[in-house]
């Protein structure tokens, strides 16, 4: 299927729940509610036509003007077509939903993106820190990120 | 040694001074931590394989802290990893020594600015007797390093005391 044709599918369900649409994109891509991220992963990877089966990676994103954004990368095994989804949230008000439980491979991504830039996906089933250590305090790529001066009595700039 | 020796001159007898004896036999048998840290430690495998067989040193990799006398800090040391770090310098048994090896563990290496998760020199958290510069030096600078260390024990005195 042509990135038109699923943003077709996807809007007749789904209408509101897509803000945005960039389909002459080298990656076409699709912005979403992210309030209603897992509605649309569900029809992405149920539906016969589309059948997105692969989560190939999570990115999270700080646009350096209050903005942070989760960006999915999805692919279909066996239709062989790809389709790039984007949620948008504040950093005051950081909150996307997970879809950690439509694919497996997306739990860890979004700990990762939650570990470094503070994105909290609601209802992932383990949202704690991957890389950093549990003691961390801050989100280190926002871009309004301090280094501390010190961690555990361990100073920390050169 | 001036008459002592001569004593024993047709016997299979050897007069040396107790340091000596010591050092000799700590120099010899530098038993190494078996832990790597990033690339660098790709680069201490190759000095412990075949080619250049850093066993040949009496290097022994040992699994555990109490069995070893060496560390080779072998690479990048995270904020993460330095506690760990310290704790497994504090589990070795004296005498111990520690090999800062690549420029991360020297002194932070290329993450020297923007690295908010590295420690800028494993020597902030331990003791640190040779730093062998180098992203990541060649095993033969590894060796020379380990020979420094060599070196260094071979000085020590049991009564004074090094630096």
């Amino acid at each position: 299927m042509t990135a038109e044709e699923i943003y077709k599918s996807l809007s007749a369900k789904f209408g509101e729940a897509i803000v945005e649409s960039k389909l002459d994109a080298p990656q076409p891509f699709l912005v979403l509610d992210p309030k209603r991220m897992k509605e649309v992963s569900l029809f992405l990877r149920d539906d016969e036509a589309l059948q997105f089966d692969f989560c190939s990676c999570v990115s999270g994103v700080d646009y350096n003007n209050g903005k942070l954004g989760a960006i999915y990368h999805l692919a279909s095994m066996v239709h062989k077509h790809k389709i790039v989804l984007k949620a948008f949230c504040t950093r005051e008000n950081p909150h996307i939903q997970s879809v950690a439980t439509v694919w497996g491979g997306a739990d860890w991504h979004e700990r990762e993106a939650y570990d470094l830039l503070g994105i909290i996906f609601d209802e992932h089933p383990d949202l704690r820190r991957i890389l950093l250590p549990y003691d961390w305090e801050g989100y280190p790529l926002r871009k309004d990120y301090k280094v501390p001066e010190f961690y555990n009595g361990m100073k920390v700039p050169y | 040694m001036g008459l002592l020796d001569q004593r024993f001159e047709n016997s299979n007898v050897l007069v040396t001074s107790l340091e000596g004896l010591l050092n000799w036999a700590r120099l010899s048998s530098l038993w190494q931590m078996q832990f790597g840290l990033a690339c660098c430690a790709i680069e201490m495998m190759a000095a412990s394989a075949s080619n250049f067989d850093m066993m040949r040193f009496g290097v022994i990799p040992r699994a555990t802290p109490r069995q070893t006398d060496v560390m080779i800090v072998s690479g990048t040391v995270t904020l993460k990893m330095a506690s760990r770090i310290k704790r497994l310098y504090d589990q070795m048994a004296e005498p111990r020594y520690v090999i800062s090896m690549g420029s991360c563990s020297n002194c932070g290496g290329p993450y020297w600015e923007h690295g908010y998760h590295v420690l800028k020199g494993v020597d902030r958290v331990i003791p640190v007797d040779v730093y062998v510069p180098g992203c990541p030096p060649r095993p033969e600078a590894l060796l020379e390093g380990l020979m420094k260390l060599q070196e260094k024990v071979r000085k020590e005195s049991l009564v004074k005391k090094t630096a």
